[in-house]
């Protein structure tokens, strides 16, 4: 199952203090998907996710929205 | 297995609409990626724990402060941004933008700093010094001095100066 994180129009830092939030309450292997406008959240998601241990499965652009796929295997 | 969590301080040492941005933000971002974050605001940062927060920006001695306007971006001479009402302006112009840009406020950024538990130390000498009572700030906050800053600075991983 994957949880759906809208973060599209905000910006820096509220994408990703959003993000941590929805990880917060997911199961270890859970999925959370984020789509976000900020063009920095593409190096920032990867950052975030080194730093906390979470896997960045995959990521893409759209329209201007990007998406990240993110399994929780961190904290 | 765990590993302690890294450690960041920053001094806060500006209280203006601006400057308040950089330690909120990365003392946030830095707390949603697991450090364990200390403020310490002195001076003029101090006024960034006051209850009731009614930040301003001022566009003198700014000479790097362009402001968007009609396409193009508009530099404050220092004469004509030491008119009354000019502070005002900037600082409506800004919050206007900030708000279209989907920027956060600074309430907003020190209640999600609050609810990640950053520490929070007023500086008690300056408390003094600028004669504010505690129950000026917000609850939940520390007062101490600069040893209780070292002690933390002499544990962090980063330590920042704003």
């Amino acid at each position: 199952m994957t949880t759906v994180l809208d973060v599209k129009g905000l910006n820096c830092p509220l994408p990703i203090l959003r993000a941590k939030k929805a990880i917060k309450d997911l199961a270890q292997g859970a999925m959370l998907q984020v789509m976000a406008t900020d063009p920095g959240s593409v190096k920032d998601f990867d950052a975030f996710c080194r730093q906390t241990g979470n896997t960045l499965e995959s990521q893409s652009e759209a329209g201007g929205v990007y998406t990240f796929n993110i399994k929780k295997t961190g904290s | 297995m765990s590993t302690p969590n890294k450690k960041m301080s920053i001094i806060v040492t500006k209280g203006t609409l601006d400057w308040a941005y950089p330690p909120f933000i990365l003392a946030t971002t830095a707390a949603s990626m697991g450090l364990d974050v200390t403020l310490f605001f002195t001076f003029y940062g101090l006024g960034l724990l006051k209850k009731n927060l009614d930040l301003k920006i001022t566009t003198l001695g700014n000479a790097a402060m362009e402001m968007p306007m009609m396409g193009m971006h508009m530099v404050m001479p220092n004469l004509v941004g030491a008119l009354p009402g000019m502070d005002a302006m900037a600082t409506t112009m800004m919050k206007n933008l900030i708000k279209k840009k989907g920027v956060a406020s600074i309430p907003e950024l020190r209640d999600l700093a609050i609810e990640a538990e950053v520490r929070m130390i007023a500086c008690q000498m300056t408390l003094d010094l600028f004669e504010y009572s505690a129950c000026d700030l917000i609850d939940g906050i520390e007062f101490a001095g600069a040893a209780t800053y070292i002690e933390v600075a002499a544990q962090s991983d980063i330590n920042l100066y704003i």
